[in-house]
C-alpha cells in the first residue's frame, strides 16, 4: 500500500472558518488508508509548500493529497512540489475543500463531515494513481492561416516574423478580404486600403509566408502538431508565372457580371482582378461568367495576351503539406438586404447595405468618392441610416448585437456629410454602442457637430415611390410616426457567419455556436483558442468585432501557435484512454464514440487501440466500453468504486 | 431530521466550474453531496451510479455542460442517452428513478448548483432512505 500523506490547509480562516481543520486531521491520522496527515495555515505559500516537499521525504511519501482550493488553482503548484521532492507529479492530487465546501456551509459539524470524506474520496483516487510522464508528441513547425483578411494577414507575418513557415491560404483571387473594400475607418478616419495595402504587399514578399490565393482547404487529417493538409488551388485559367498583370485581357473581355467587390455597383468582365491594388495582382477566369466555357467560342482574351498566359484548360491542383497548427481566420458576411422583406428584400435600388455605400464613399470606388445614388446617379440629399437591419432581433433574424454598425454608420453619416454639405443624414437606432477607444467621442462629434439627426425606434417599412425610398419608422423617444422620403438609404445589416464556414468546420472538426460563429475553447481566458486542440481563431469567424480587435485576436492567436511551434516536441496529458487487450471483445463501439478519431482498430491483433497524442481523455470511450477493456489512466473504474465508497463511508 | 447521501459525478468544464463558482460567490447550499470530478460527464458508467446506489447513495446528480456546450463536443448527449435508459433500468431494481439526476449547469451558473442540490437534498429527505436489499446481504 502506498503511503499517503494529507496536507490540510487552513486558507487563513477561508476554509478554517467553517471546517475544523485539526479534528479533520486527527480523524484522517486514525485513517490506515493514510500515513501522514498535517494542516498548515497556508499551504500554497513557500513555508507552506516547503511542508510538503519536506514531508515526502521525511516520511518517506509515495503520494499526497492537498487538501485546499480548486485544483484550477494550485494543483501545478503542488504537482511540482512533488517533483520537485521526488514523486511523480501525479501522484499528487487536490482534494476541494474550499469552494465546494467551506465556502457553501455554514454549519461547522456538517461541513467538517463533508471536507473529510472529500479528502477520503481522493486518497482513495491517489492509492489507485499511477506514475505517469506526458506523452511527447512531435511537432511539424509550420503554420497554416485559413483566410487572407486583414485577421489572416496580421497572424501571418507575426508567425513569420518569428522565423516560422506559414501557408496563407485565401479562397478569393486577392487577398485583403472585407478591409479592401472600406473607405475610411473609425474613429481615426484612416484610409483604409493606405494602411492595409502595405501589409498585404509585405505578407505576398515575407519569405517565410507561401501565399496560396484562389485555394480553399480541401481537408485536413492529423491532429495538434501534426496536421496534413490537403488544398485545393483552383484553377486560374492563367500561368500566373509568366502573366505581368498588364490587364490587357480584362480590357478586352466581352462578358460583363456584377463585380463582388463594388457590391455590384459596378461590372467586371469573366477575367478580372478584383480590384487594382490586388495581390498577387493576376488575373483569374470566372468560368462561370466566361463567354468561351460557356459557348466554346470567343478565347479574346488569349488572342491579346502577348506572352500567351491564358491556359484554357488548366485544371485545380491538390497540394498536400503538413503544418503543425492552423488559425481559422475565415471572416464575416453579411445578412443580405434580399432577406429583409420589410425594407424592400433588396429590390428597391436605391436600398443600398452599409459595404455598398463604402464603395460609394472610397476614392477608389466606382465614383471616386462621390456619393451618387444607384438608381440615377444623382447626389442624395437626404440619406436615411438603419442600424440593427437584421441584428437584436431574436424573433425574425439575429439575436446578437452585431457590434460594428453604431460606429460605422456614425462613420457613413459623417464621411456622408463630408461629401455633401447639404445634405441631411438620419439615423435609425435602438440604442448607440459605442465601447472603444474614441468611439464615443467620436459619435459625439458626428451628432453635435456634423448635424446628424438620431432618432431611436425601429423601421417599419421601407418602399418606392417614384424616385424616393419611403422610410416609414417611429421616434420612440418623441412617441411620434416618422416617414422620411429618403433619396438613398443605408441599411447596417447584421454581421453573419461566412456560408461555407459549416462546410469548412467540418473538415476541421472544429465547433461553431448556434450562429455559425467558431467557438472558443473559453469566453473568457481563451477566447482565441478553438475547443479543439491546435486550431485559433481569429477575426470575425469567431464574432463581429472591429480592425482593432481582429488585429489583436489575430495577434494573440500568432502568438499561441508560436508558442505551440516553439519545441520540436510537444507535452501531452497523459491521462488518456488504454486498452486491456485481453479484454477487449472488438466491438468498436469505442471508435464510435470518440469525438477526436483517437480510437482506431487493429486489424492484426483484432483490438481497438487508443492514439494516445489524440486523446483528449474525456472518457467516453471508457463508459461505452462494454467488457471493461477500456480504462482511462489514473481515473480507471476501480478507482472511482473506491472515490465513491469513500465519499459514503462514515466520516 | 433525515439527511439524505448523494454522489454528485460533475464534468470539470461547466458543472465543476460551476460549483467553484457558488463558492466563489459564497453561495450557502446543502452540504448533502460530496462532488466527485470527471473530465466529462461521458466518463459516468451506468455502473458508478449502481454502486453509488448500493454503497448507500440516497440520489446520484451528474452534471454536464449545457447540450451544445459540451467541452468534448458531444460527450453529454451520450450521458443523456446512458442515463435515459438507465432511470428506466434502475426503476426495474426498484429505485426511485427520481433519486437519479441529471443536470446541465454551465460554469457560469453557480446559483444553479446551489439551487439545484438544495431542492435535490430536499426532495430526498421527503422520499426518505434508500433501502435496498443488496445494501442488507452484503453487510
Amino acid at each position: 500500500m502506498k503511503r499517503v500523506g494529507v496536507f490540510v490547509c487552513h486558507c487563513g480562516i477561508n476554509i478554517a472558518g467553517t471546517v475544523d481543520v485539526e479534528r479533520v486531521v486527527e480523524v484522517l491520522r486514525e485513517d490506515p488508508r493514510i500515513a501522514y496527515a498535517t494542516n498548515y495555515i497556508y499551504m500554497c505559500s513557500d513555508p507552506g509548500q516547503d511542508m510538503v516537499a519536506d514531508a515526502i521525504r521525511e516520511q518517506e511519501l509515495d503520494a499526497v493529497v492537498i487538501a485546499a482550493c480548486s485544483p484550477t488553482l494550485h494543483e501545478t503548484t503542488f504537482r511540482n512540489v512533488s517533483a520537485t521532492a521526488g514523486i511523480n507529479p501525479y501522484m499528487c492530487e487536490i482534494a476541494n475543500i474550499r469552494e465546494q465546501c467551506s465556502w457553501v456551509h455554514t454549519d461547522v459539524d456538517r461541513a467538517t463531515d463533508k471536507a473529510i470524506r472529500i479528502i477520503r474520496s481522493i486518497v482513495e483516487k491517489v492509492h489507485g494513481n499511477e506514475a505517469l510522464e506526458p506523452i511527447p508528441v512531435p511537432v511539424t513547425r509550420r503554420a497554416m492561416v485559413i483566410g487572407g483578411g486583414v485577421g489572416g494577414i496580421q497572424a501571418a507575418l507575426d508567425i513569420a516574423n518569428a522565423g516560422l513557415e506559414v501557408i496563407l491560404v485565401e479562397r478569393e483571387p486577392s487577398i485583403g478580404g472585407h478591409m479592401a473594400q472600406l473607405s475610411e475607418t473609425f474613429p481615426t478616419l484612416d484610409c483604409s486600403q493606405c494602411i492595409l495595402t502595405p501589409k498585404m504587399v509585405e505578407v505576398s514578399k515575407h519569405p517565410n509566408v507561401r501565399l496560396m490565393t484562389y485555394s480553399e482547404v480541401e481537408d485536413v487529417s492529423g491532429y495538434v502538431g501534426n496536421f496534413h493538409v490537403r488544398i485545393r488551388r483552383h484553377a486560374p485559367s492563367v500561368n500566373w508565372s509568366t502573366c505581368t498583370g498588364c490587364g490587357d485581357c480584362m480590357e478586352k473581355c466581352p462578358s460583363k457580371v456584377p463585380s463582388e467587390f463594388d457590391r455590384g455597383l459596378t461590372e467586371r468582365g469573366a477575367i478580372y482582378v478584383p480590384f487594382p491594388q490586388a495581390v498577387p495582382n493576376k488575373p483569374v477566369i470566372d468560368r462561370d461568367a466566361c463567354i468561351y466555357y460557356r459557348t466554346g467560342k470567343c478565347r479574346l482574351c488569349e488572342k491579346v495576351c502577348q506572352i500567351g498566359a491564358i491556359v484554357f484548360d488548366q485544371r485545380d491542383e491538390i497540394v498536400e503539406e503538413d503544418v503543425g497548427a492552423i488559425i481559422v481566420a475565415t471572416g464575416y458576411d453579411t445578412l443580405p438586404c434580399a432577406d429583409l422583406g420589410e425594407y424592400g428584400s433588396g429590390e428597391v435600388p436605391d436600398v443600398i447595405d452599409g459595404l455598398a455605400f463604402e464603395r460609394l464613399l472610397s476614392a477608389s470606388g466606382p465614383t471616386t468618392g462621390k456619393v451618387r445614388r444607384p438608381s440615377d446617379g444623382k447626389t442624395p440629399k437626404e440619406v436615411v441610416f438603419v442600424q440593427c437591419a437584421g441584428s437584436r432581433d431574436p424573433e425574425r433574424y439575429k439575436a446578437y448585437c452585431s457590434k460594428i454598425c453604431c460606429m460605422y454608420t456614425a462613420k457613413h453619416a459623417l464621411l456622408y456629410k463630408h461629401r455633401v454639405h447639404d445634405g441631411q443624414p438620419y439615423i435609425f437606432y435602438i440604442d448607440v454602442r459605442t465601447g472603444g477607444k474614441g468611439y464615443e467621442e467620436f459619435y459625439h462629434r458626428t451628432e453635435e457637430e456634423e448635424g446628424v439627426v438620431y432618432l431611436r425606434g425601429k423601421v417599419s417599412k421601407i418602399f418606392r415611390d417614384g424616385d424616393k425610398s419611403v422610410v416609414w419608422g417611429t421616434d420612440t423617444l418623441t412617441g411620434r410616426n416618422i416617414e422620411i422620403r429618403a433619396d438613398l438609404v443605408v441599411l447596417a445589416t447584421a454581421i453573419v457567419s461566412q456560408p461555407g464556414v459549416q462546410d469548412l468546420v467540418r473538415k476541421l472538426k472544429i465547433q461553431v455556436d448556434k450562429d455559425g460563429f467558431l467557438s472558443e475553447a473559453h469566453p473568457k481566458l481563451r477566447p482565441v483558442e478553438s475547443i479543439t486542440t491546435g486550431f485559433y481563431l481569429a477575426g470575425c469567424a469567431q464574432g463581429p468585432k472591429d480592425i482593432p480587435e481582429t488585429v489583436a485576436q489575430a495577434s494573440g492567436a500568432a502568438s499561441k501557435v508560436i508558442g505551440l511551434l516553439a519545441n520540436d516536441e510537444m507535452q501531452h496529458d497523459p491521462t488518456v484512454a488504454y486498452v486491456d487487450e485481453d479484454l477487449c471483445g472488438a466491438c468498436r463501439i469505442c471508435i464510435s464514440v470518440c469525438p477526436y478519431d483517437a480510437r482506431e482498430f487493429d486489424e492484426e491483433k483484432g483490438v481497438a487501440t487508443v492514439n494516445e497524442a489524440l486523446c483528449e481523455g474525456c472518457g467516453a470511450c471508457v463508459a461505452a466500453c462494454g467488457c471493461g477493456a477500456t480504462q482511462q489512466r489514473n481515473l480507471t473504474d476501480g478507482q472511482i468504486r473506491e472515490m465513491i465508497s469513500a465519499s459514503l463511508g462514515e466520516a | 431530521m433525515f439527511e439524505p447521501r448523494i454522489v454528485c459525478f460533475l464534468c470539470k468544464w461547466c458543472t465543476s466550474a460551476g460549483a467553484d463558482l457558488a463558492g466563489t460567490s459564497r453561495l450557502e447550499y446543502a452540504p448533502n453531496g460530496v462532488n466527485i470530478r470527471f473530465m466529462c460527464s461521458s466518463r459516468v458508467d451506468p455502473e458508478h451510479v449502481i454502486w453509488a446506489f448500493r454503497q448507500g447513495a440516497d440520489g446520484v446528480l451528474i452534471g454536464g455542460c449545457h447540450p451544445g456546450d459540451c467541452h468534448y463536443q458531444d460527450g453529454n448527449y451520450r450521458t443523456q442517452a446512458r442515463i435515459a435508459l438507465l432511470r428506466n433500468l434502475i426503476e426495474d431494481f426498484g429505485i426511485d428513478p427520481e433519486r437519479l439526476r441529471l443536470e446541465w449547469i454551465s460554469a457560469a451558473e453557480g446559483s444553479r448548483f446551489a439551487e439545484v442540490m438544495d431542492e435535490f437534498t430536499e426532495q430526498l429527505r421527503e422520499k426518505g432512505p434508500l433501502t435496498l436489499a443488496v445494501r442488507e446481504s452484503s453487510r
